[in-house]
């Protein structure tokens, strides 16, 4: 008798056994079944592109019908708009995920902003530029223009932005706000005091969601600025801009003749220039954690 | 029950009802907090003794669905009149939490941040502030030579007595304490209660404890809340020889609660 309950226990644990390692490996797998194709992905564009991209590809005018010379300026524009997009989108962003969480009452108003938030994060980019097309370029008169080209896409990672601000503000403990509070602090300082410095790390990682995003995007800025080819840089917010998304897509399908290596060469530059401006949040969030927990 | 306010009152509450909602949380509080004493807030969990302690600065103001009636009187003035600034009020009344809360800056900081808040800029002003405060809270000889490193770095007995620097820094005339030991060990509430009986010379205290002990120790006088109800208030050595009320007696000798 008690040898067949040991019996069945030890069944029982060999079971257990190939059940856990199944799921482990299962895990596993889904594990690379998304690393892998990423670093696959940017592993064959820094193979094909790295021969391409030198200095005077990159400080350069194109030349010969873009068939040779550089991209300086579609590397430029989207410096331009990248930067424009997060002067616009991120103190509007932040502001309006302060109002949400700290002063709005919570209730059913919220609610349906928060729902409609989410819901403008799922609405197609190409929708986004022809918004941007109708209230910018032609209602407001921008024209096609950095200035419309980086209200567009700041208006498309608007709801990435207020997303992760609420959450990074929401994850600051109340204790904090009381002991500010208790204190003789008004609200505003305490927020800006207490619950932003500490909330500003969360907002950063958004903001590299986000700034990813308005790097990358082709559809918005080639209804509201991009151009095909300017043989200079922009002189002003008001000007056209060429873009690297853009570009991409031109060299890609619209040239015929266009040797592979321009074509791998500006992807690996649109990555590498995403790249700068995540290092640059990733050292902000750095630099305000230590901040916050300095020892 | 004995009518305790008096001539040495410095904040008296009348007819103080408190709802959460529908809930009624405190009733019919009539009560006096005395100048330069140790006031001690005791009952079972539950009992209304934090949320009346939080009317006193109106931090209660911060929850939804909140409502007060009834009237604190602190100084000669309504404090939920609604003209009363707030921001003025919680300058003068100080509080100290259950848990320590240092703010993720550092000690300097911490001492430094209401002041700051209230105008203070001059950094010698400020210094003087913090190492003052410091020296009132007894955590001056263990921290001054690292006040720019992280409070978070100080054990929490540290931590707590960083809060009360922070609070002494605004240089309030009372200050309000929610149980602040019941988050440390023996030792580190030892350190507290050694230094509340060496602040009451200087400042009102209304202390919220779960330790009867504490309360007997360390108080001038007592209060003892039921259901929302105060029971009974008057000398701590009074409520726990020959209290009046039988609930009263049945809670300071350990029969329930």
């Amino acid at each position: 008798m008690e040898n067949r309950v040991k019996d069945m226990e030890m069944k029982g644990d060999r079971q257990k056994k190939i059940r856990e390692k199944l799921m482990f490996g299962l895990f596993t797998l889904c594990m690379l079944a998304v690393v892998i194709p990423t670093l696959l992905i940017i592993g064959f564009i820094v193979v094909k592109g790295i021969g391409t991209v030198n200095w005077s590809f990159l400080t350069e005018m194109p030349s010969m019908g873009m068939t040779e010379g550089g991209i300086f300026p579609a590397i430029v524009g989207t410096l331009y708009l990248v930067t424009g997009t997060i002067v616009f989108s991120l103190p509007l962003g932040v502001g309006a995920a302060i109002y949400l969480t700290e002063y709005a009452k919570q209730g059913r108003l919220t609610r349906l902003i928060r729902i409609a938030v989410l819901n403008l994060a799922g609405v197609p980019s190409v929708v986004y530029g022809l918004f941007g097309l109708g209230l910018f370029v032609f209602f407001l008169g921008f024209g096609s223009s950095i200035l419309a080209g980086s209200l567009t896409l700041a208006c498309l990672i608007l709801p990435i932005i207020i997303t992760t601000s609420e959450e990074a503000i929401k994850s600051v403990p109340d204790s904090y706000r009381e002991a500010s509070l208790a204190l003789g602090a008004s609200k505003w300082e305490t927020i800006a005091r207490v619950v932003l410095p500490q909330a500003i790390p969360g907002i950063m990682t958004g903001s590299v969601l986000g700034i990813g995003r308005a790097a990358g995007e082709t559809a918005p800025i080639l209804l509201t600025v991009a151009a095909f080819f300017i043989p200079r840089l922009p002189g002003s917010i008001f000007d056209q801009a060429m873009a690297l998304p853009y570009h991409l897509y031109i060299v890609s399908t619209q040239v015929p003749g266009m040797p592979e290596s321009i074509k791998y060469g500006t992807a690996l530059v649109l990555l590498g220039v995403v790249g700068v401006f995540f290092a640059i949040a990733t050292v902000i969030r750095l630099k305000f954690k230590q901040m916050n927990h300095m020892e | 029950m004995s009518d305790v306010r008096n001539s040495n009152a410095i904040i008296e509450v009348k007819d103080l009802n408190l709802y959460y909602g529908d809930f009624q949380a405190l009733k019919n509080i009539d009560t006096g907090i005395e100048k330069n004493r140790v006031s001690a807030l005791i009952g079972p969990s539950g009992c209304g003794k934090s949320t009346f302690l939080r009317t006193l600065n109106r931090m209660n103001d911060l929850i939804s669905g909140v409502t007060t009636k009834g009237e604190v009187t602190f100084e000669g003035r309504q404090i939920y009149d609604p003209d009363l600034d707030v921001v003025a009020l919680r300058r003068k009344i100080g509080m100290v939490f259950q848990k320590p809360n240092p703010f993720p800056k550092s000690i300097y900081e911490n001492v430094a941040y209401g002041p700051k808040r209230s105008g203070v800029k001059n950094r010698k002003d400020l210094d003087q502030i913090v190492e003052e405060s410091l020296k009132e809270a007894a955590l001056w000889e263990e921290v001054k030579d690292r006040l720019h490193k992280s409070a978070l770095g100080l054990s929490g007995g540290q931590q707590q007595r960083l809060c009360i620097a922070r609070a002494l820094a605004m240089k309030p005339q009372v200050l309000l304490m929610d149980e602040p030991t019941s988050a440390l060990d023996p030792i580190a509430t030892n350190r507290i209660e050694e230094l509340i009986t060496q602040l009451k010379k200087d400042y009102t205290i209304v202390i919220v404890t779960h330790s009867m002990h504490q309360a007997a120790r360390i108080s001038d006088k007592t209060s003892f809340f039921l259901m929302g109800e105060l029971i009974e208030q008057g000398d701590t050595n009074k409520i726990f020889t020959t209290p009046e009320d039988q609930r009263t007696e049945d809670y300071v000798t350990g029969r329930f609660g």
